[in-house]
C-alpha cells in the first residue's frame, strides 16, 4: 500500500464513493422535475466508481484500475455529449423538458 | 497469458470492421445531403459478411496482453451478432420515415459500430474489454433510437432508453470497481483464482457480481429490469427496434455465459437461484403481459422478454449441457425474430407506416406469401414443432431437467401455452378476421429476409445436426 491511502486508509473512499453513488441513484429516481438533473445524477454514478477504481488501484499497487479510469472518463464525454444530444432534439420536439411529460408511451 | 503478447490476429475481424466503419462514415459524409444513405447501407452488407468470413476463419488464442480473447464460443457469438446487423441494416434500406424520406446515412454506420461493440463484448476476457465493448454497442444505440428526428415518439424511446441504460451502465461499472477492488485484478483469469482462493467470496466482491447481474439482465431486458422495453421498442425506428432485439442481446448473453461460467463458474450454486428468479420472472411476466397488446412492436418487446427467460433456462443450468442449449435457442430465436422484423417493416399502408395488430387483418387473402411466413414465424415462437423455435425451446428444457430444475421447466412449458394465446391471435386475424384495407406491397429486400428467415425456420431441423455439434464445441470451448 502506498503512502498517499496508507495514510486515511481504503475506508473513507469507498464511503465517499459509495455515499455518491447512493446520492446519483436517489437523484435518479426521486427526481420529478428536469431531465438535466437526470444527467448530473448519471456523472454521479460514474465519478463513485472511478473513485473506487483510482483508489482500488491505489491500494493494490495495480495499474490497470487507472487505465480503466481513463477509459471511463473517454466514455463518460461521450456519453454526456449523446445524452444532451437527444435532450435537445427532445425538447424541440415536445417543447419540455419536465420528467413528468415524457409519457407519450405507456402500458 | 503474457503481457508481452500483443497477437493482434486474433481481432482481425474486429480491426476490419471498424475501419470500414470510418471509410462508410466518410463516404456518406461526402455524398449530397439526404442522399447519402444508400451508399452507406450498400456498403456495410458486404462489410458485414466480408467479417462474418473472417470470424469465421480467425485463430483461437489471446491477444492485447490478455485482455482479448478468441475462441469457438466467441465465433459462434460473433457470427449471430453480425448475423443480426446484417438483417438490421437489411430491413432499413427500404424503411421511410413518416415524412417519406430514408433514414440518415449514419443509421448503417452507428449499427456497424454497434456490432463491433458487441463483438468485442463476445470477446472479453478483461473487466475492461467487457465495459468498453459494451458502452461502445450502447452508446450507438442510444442514438438509434432518436435518430428519427422529428417524431416525438422516437426522440422520447431515446430518452427513456438513455437514462436507463446510463443508469444500468453505471451499476454495471460500480460492479466493476468492487469486484476489481476485492479480486485485485480485471482479467476474467485472475478472477477465477480469486474466487477460488477463498473458501467464502469476500462481501465486496459478491456485492460486486450482484451490480454486474443487474447490469447485463438491463441490457438483455429481463425481468425486474425490463420497464423500458416496450416503449423503446415501440417508439424506435422499426429496423433500429430489429436490431435491438438482436445483436446486444446476444452479445449481453455471451457476457452472461462468460462471466458467470468463467471466473464465477466454481461460486454457481450461489448465483444460480439468482438466474432462475429472473428467468422465471420473465417468462411468465412476458406471457402475460403481451396478451391485451393492441400494437405489434410492442407485443414483440413483451415476446423478447419472454425469449430471454427461456434462454436463460439453459445459463441457470449452469451445465454445458445448458450453455448449449442457450446457444442453440439464440440461433432459433435470431432466425424467427428477424423474420418477424421483416414482415412488421413490410406493414404499411399508402406509403404509411402501420403497427397495430388489426392492421394485419386480412393479410391472409392480400398476401398470402408474407401471411404464410408471419404464420411460420408466429408458430416458431410458440415453440411448435417441426420447427425452429420447437428446437430451441427442447433443448433448454431438456438441460435444464438434467440439472434437477423440474419446477423451472414446468414453469417454462406452463407460460409457453399462455404465450400460444398471442402468438396465434396474430394467425388469427390474418386469416379469420374481415379484411381491413390491403398493406402496400413489400419492398424486394423485405422478401428476402422474410423469405430467407421463414426457409431457415422451417429447415432448422435439417441443419441442426451442425449447430448442435458447433455450439457443443463453443459451450466446451467456454468451459475449459
Amino acid at each position: 500500500m502506498n503512502t498517499a491511502i496508507a495514510s486515511v486508509g481504503l475506508g473513507p473512499y469507498l464511503f465517499v464513493s459509495a455515499a455518491l453513488l447512493v446520492l446519483g441513484v436517489f437523484g435518479i429516481f426521486l427526481n420529478r422535475k428536469n431531465i438535466i438533473v437526470l444527467l448530473m445524477s448519471m456523472e454521479l454514478i460514474l465519478l463513485s466508481a472511478n473513485l473506487n477504481l483510482v483508489a482500488f488501484s491505489s491500494a493494490h499497487g495495480d495499474l490497470s484500475g487507472q487505465v480503466m479510469v481513463l477509459f471511463v472518463l473517454t466514455i463518460a464525454a461521450a456519453e454526456a455529449a449523446i445524452g444532451l444530444a437527444i435532450v435537445t432534439v427532445y425538447f424541440r420536439n415536445r417543447g419540455s423538458i419536465q420528467v413528468e411529460d415524457v409519457t407519450m408511451m405507456k402500458g | 497469458m503474457s503481457v508481452t503478447v500483443f497477437n493482434w490476429t486474433v481481432a482481425l475481424p474486429e480491426i476490419v470492421l471498424a475501419l470500414s466503419g470510418i471509410v462508410i462514415l466518410v463516404a456518406g459524409v461526402l455524398q449530397r445531403k439526404g442522399e447519402g444513405f444508400f451508399p452507406a447501407a450498400i456498403l456495410s452488407l458486404p462489410a458485414f459478411l466480408v467479417c462474418g468470413f473472417l470470424v469465421v476463419l480467425s485463430p483461437s488464442g489471446a491477444g492485447y496482453a490478455g485482455t482479448f480473447v478468441n475462441d469457438g464460443f466467441a465465433r459462434f457469438m460473433k457470427v449471430l451478432i453480425l448475423a443480426g446487423g446484417f438483417v438490421a441494416v437489411a430491413l432499413s434500406v427500404s424503411y421511410r420515415t413518416a415524412d417519406r424520406r430514408p433514414l440518415p446515412f449514419e443509421t448503417p454506420v452507428l449499427m456497424l459500430f454497434s456490432t463491433l461493440g458487441a463483438m468485442l463484448m463476445a470477446s472479453s476476457a478483461n473487466l475492461m474489454t467487457l465495459f468498453v465493448g459494451l458502452e461502445l454497442s450502447s452508446l450507438s444505440i442510444y442514438i438509434l433510437c432518436a435518430l428519427e428526428r422529428d417524431n416525438v415518439l422516437s426522440s422520447e424511446a431515446g430518452m427513456k432508453y438513455f437514462i436507463l441504460g446510463s443508469l444500468a451502465s453505471g451499476l454495471l461499472l460500480y460492479g466493476i470497481s468492487l469486484v476489481y477492488g476485492y479480486a485485485g485484478t480485471m482479467e476474467y483469469a485472475g478472477l477465477v483464482d480469486a474466487v477460488r482462493a477463498a473458501a467464502m467470496p469476500p462481501m465486496g466482491l459478491v456485492v460486486g457480481i450482484v451490480f454486474i447481474v443487474v447490469g447485463l439482465c438491463f441490457k438483455l431486458s429481463a425481468v425486474p429490469f425490463h420497464m423500458w422495453t416496450p416503449d423503446v421498442y415501440q417508439g424506435a425506428p422499426t429496423p433500429v427496434t430489429a436490431y435491438m432485439a438482436g445483436a446486444p442481446k446476444f452479445a449481453a448473453f455471451a457476457l452472461f455465459l462468460r462471466v458467470m461460467a468463467g471466473p464465477f463458474g466454481s461460486v454457481a450454486p450461489r448465483w444460480q437461484i439468482l438466474v432462475e428468479a429472473v428467468s422465471v420472472l420473465s417468462m411468465v411476466y412476458g406471457a402475460f403481459a403481451a396478451i391485451p397488446q393492441t400494437n405489434i412492436k410492442r407485443l414483440m418487446a413483451y415476446s423478447s422478454i419472454g425469449h430471454m427467460g427461456y434462454a436463460m433456462m439453459g445459463l441457470a443450468a449452469a451445465s454445458t449441457a445448458g450453455t448449449q442449449a442457450t446457444l442453440i435457442y439464440l440461433a432459433a430465436y435470431f432466425v424467427m425474430n428477424a423474420g418477424v422484423f421483416a414482415g412488421i417493416t413490410a406493414m404499411r399502408r399508402n406509403g404509411r407506416e402501420v403497427n397495430s395488430i388489426a392492421d394485419l387483418a386480412g393479410l391472409g387473402r392480400s398476401d398470402p406469401a408474407m401471411a404464410l411466413a408471419l404464420a411460420v414465424f408466429m408458430f416458431s415462437m410458440v415453440g411448435a414443432p417441426p420447427l425452429a423455435g420447437f428446437f430451441g425451446k427442447f433443448m433448454v428444457f431438456a438441460a435444464a431437467w438434467q440439472s434437477g430444475l423440474y419446477v423451472l421447466v414446468c414453469i417454462g412449458a406452463l407460460s409457453s401455452i399462455v404465450g400460444a394465446y398471442y402468438y396465434l391471435r396474430v394467425v388469427k386475424v390474418m386469416y379469420f378476421d374481415a379484411p381491413a384495407h390491403a398493406l402496400d406491397r413489400p419492398a424486394p429486400s423485405l422478401l428476402f429476409v422474410s423469405g430467407g428467415m421463414g426457409v431457415a425456420t422451417v429447415v432448422f431441423a435439417v441443419v441442426l445436426g451442425p449447430i448442435m455439434s458447433v455450439a457443443h464445441q463453443a459451450a466446451l470451448a467456454l468451459a475449459g
